[in-house]
């Protein structure tokens, strides 16, 4: 016999998921613009790449960054991310090394997966970015077993499962509910609502307007925010975190959104309503913050070209370190199946 | 040694694990509620009941796997892992390779299949070749009460996702347990019977079915060894090859329907591995291809008897001579 304590149990196992590389502090104006910038610039990238041919494709969230920045922004270092296929901007704002990223998108060596996942399943668990699953819903089906986790071993973060409002639309989606707050697990349900779903629209899937008019019936608190404006998102995130502390019950909050590109690249959205689409456009979260930061924020063109600039420089590194990467073994096939 | 049943020596394995390590916890359908020893000793933070809701249990283990704990899990009858399947076979058997080896999945998952209660085909289906072929997985049938027990406590101390099958028909049977520690580790055939004519090789209810095939066969003269898999992945590749280039002679007996079913894998790994001392072709005596039915004397026909088996032998030796 070799009986393990409850305590040393849970140290151990804590040791094992605290988040352990640097996790950086996005709490001002001109970091949260970087970062958004640093997704988009990222996302393009890959995009004109895989556009060009050669280049694994990619599901991208452009012009859903604000929804990304704004949540990740307001997590603590104990907090746990789960994420889906759409997942650069939850990692990048959670300090993931876009190098390492595309590397993994490439899928050469340096990638964080050891360039098994490719664009699709990215976890970083020194990051606290854990079981990313690209099955549609995946991640509401884990969430609960991670805050099971996280409160049965008496750490103190929150889980944080962003899911789009077509993985509202598996059954998953309502066990998952019902049973965190059955069981009152501290999870912060992030609904990234963007219009799409693969490739159909919203409102052919289904009736109503709000994912978030879903949390009611079993009991979870609720709100809707505009998820292209990313002060509102983290006021509201700060307000879902502070009540999932004070009640010990999880939270749904449903970010309004848009994807402005297609569901896989390349697309050429042949599909999607043209005035619909430039409606959007036009509340790009980007520009909004840009030229709120111009009006009000003692910001200059120049310090915006500035941020621009040290972006691009970043994205440049980025690439030329995942183009560098060697290709991963052929024996590295077999290993990592079984622990 | 003490004589228990097959339920009992699995209740023994959950509480000596729940009590070795703090990390254990069981929960699924009814498990507060039909286990309430174990409710008792271990509280309902670490017995719990749920919804019935197989999708959201499984996928609640294999998360709560990877960040700590180690559940055990219930979801009942093996029909309903298809609720399951995403949780299990794309998350608990995948995602450790995609993350390039970031995460573990200590996890069992508990299920009931097999004749015996004329429960029909959605209560009763033997799929435990599904999770054979799906990879990152472990699976595990044993045939006896100290089987369970031993294979039960492994299982919960893998770091690996197990699929623990339970055959209906076993549940309530009697049988000699050790006193004490009890391990019986995964990926280890066992030799049911001692032969030097005939392989068979089988697993669960069809074991002792095996067995008393094997008594009629040596009325006969005809000397059959009996290897009972015990794990079906990692199968015990080594001991059924042993086997087979010493007997010359293998059936393949399980409840499962036939078509690729874990039959086909042994029968093709004896074809690739011991083809040259085979004496006569490998044969099949199984389940059909039909979903188990309710009726009492048409679920037992679906079940390889002792006849079957014995006449699949004879005919066998009968090549021979």
């Amino acid at each position: 016999m070799n009986p393990v304590s409850p305590a040393a149990a849970a140290r151990a196992a804590a040791s094992a998921t605290t988040p352990s590389a640097v996790i950086p502090r996005l709490d001002q104006p001109e970091a949260l613009l970087e970062a958004m910038l640093l997704i988009r610039a990222y996302e393009l990238r890959l995009s004109a790449r895989s556009a060009q041919g050669g280049t694994p494709s990619t599901c991208t969230a452009v012009g859903q960054e604000a929804a990304a920045v704004g949540v990740v922004s307001v997590l603590t270092a104990d907090d746990l991310i789960l994420t889906n296929h759409r997942s650069a901007g939850h990692l990048l704002a959670r300090g993931a090394d876009p190098g390492r990223m595309m590397a993994e998108v490439l899928g050469r060596r340096d990638g964080y997966c050891k360039g098994k996942s490719g664009s699709l399943h990215i976890s970083v668990r020194e990051l606290g970015v854990v079981l990313t699953s690209t099955i549609v819903g995946g991640e509401l089906s884990l969430a609960t077993g991670v805050a099971l986790s996280q409160t049965m071993l008496g750490r103190p973060g929150i889980v944080a499962c962003f899911f789009g409002d077509g993985a509202a639309g598996e059954g998953i989606f309502h066990e998952s509910l019902n049973l965190a707050a059955v069981w009152k697990l501290p999870i912060l349900y992030v609904c990234e609502n963007n219009e799409w779903q693969a490739f159909v629209h919203r409102r052919e899937t289904m009736v109503g307007e709000r994912i978030a008019a879903r949390a009611a019936p079993y009991g979870i608190a609720s709100a809707t925010v505009d998820g292209n404006d990313v002060d509102a998102v983290r006021t509201a995130a700060r307000a879902a975190i502070d009540s999932i502390r004070d009640s010990g019950e999880p939270f749904l909050l449903e970010l309004l959104t848009y994807r402005l590109r297609g569901h896989f690249e390349p697309d050429d959205q042949a599909y999607v309503n043209a005035a619909e689409l430039a409606a959007w456009q036009a509340r790009d979260p980007i520009e909004r913050l840009k030229a709120r930061l111009l009006a009000g924020g003692g910001f200059t063109t120049g310090d915006l070209n500035g941020i621009d600039a040290r972006v691009n420089a970043r994205i440049d590194a980025a690439m030329a370190f995942a183009e560098a990467s060697p290709w991963p073994d052929t024996s590295d096939l077999l290993t990592d199946i079984y622990a | 040694m003490t004589t228990i049943t097959v339920y009992d020596a699995m209740a023994q394995a959950l509480a000596e694990e729940m009590r070795r390590d703090a990390r254990v916890l069981m929960f699924g359908e009814g498990v507060a509620t039909k286990r309430a020893e174990l409710l008792a000793e271990f509280g309902s933070t670490r017995v719990r009941n749920t919804p019935l809701a197989e999708g959201i249990i499984a996928g609640t283990a294999v998360g709560a796997a990877a960040t700590g704990l180690r559940p055990v899990i219930d979801l009942l009858f093996a029909p309903f892992l298809c609720y399951a399947m995403d949780e299990l076979v794309n998350s608990a058997g995948k995602l450790r390779y995609l993350s390039g080896g970031q995460f573990e999945f200590p996890l069992v998952a508990i299920a009931m299949t097999g004749a015996g209660w004329a429960v029909g085909s959605q209560h009763n289906h033997n799929v435990e070749a599904w999770f054979a072929h799906a990879p990152g997985l472990k699976v595990v049938m044993p045939s006896n009460a100290a089987d369970f027990k031993g294979l039960l406590k492994s299982a919960v101390r893998d770091d690996n996702p197990v699929l623990f099958f339970v055959d209906i028909g076993l549940l309530y049977q009697p049988g000699e347990v050790p006193d004490g520690e009890t391990l019986v580790p995964l990926g280890q055939a066992a030799i049911a019977r001692p032969g030097q004519d005939v392989t068979l090789v089988s697993y669960a209810k069809t074991v002792p079915v095996c067995l008393q095939a094997a008594d009629a066969l040596a009325a006969e003269g005809i000397a059959a060894e009996v290897i009972d898999l015990r794990t079906i992945k990692p199968l015990d590749e080594a001991m059924v090859l042993a086997s087979a280039r010493r007997t010359g002679r293998v059936v393949v007996v399980h409840e499962a329907s036939r078509t690729c079913g874990v039959g086909a894998e042994v029968a093709a790994l004896v074809a690739e591995h011991a083809f040259d001392s085979l004496k006569a072709p490998v044969r099949r005596v199984t389940g059909p291809d039909a979903p188990p039915p309710a009726s009492y004397p048409l679920e037992q026909a679906f079940v390889p008897g002792v006849d079957a088996i014995a006449e699949a032998v004879r005919a066998l030796v009968r090549k021979l001579h």
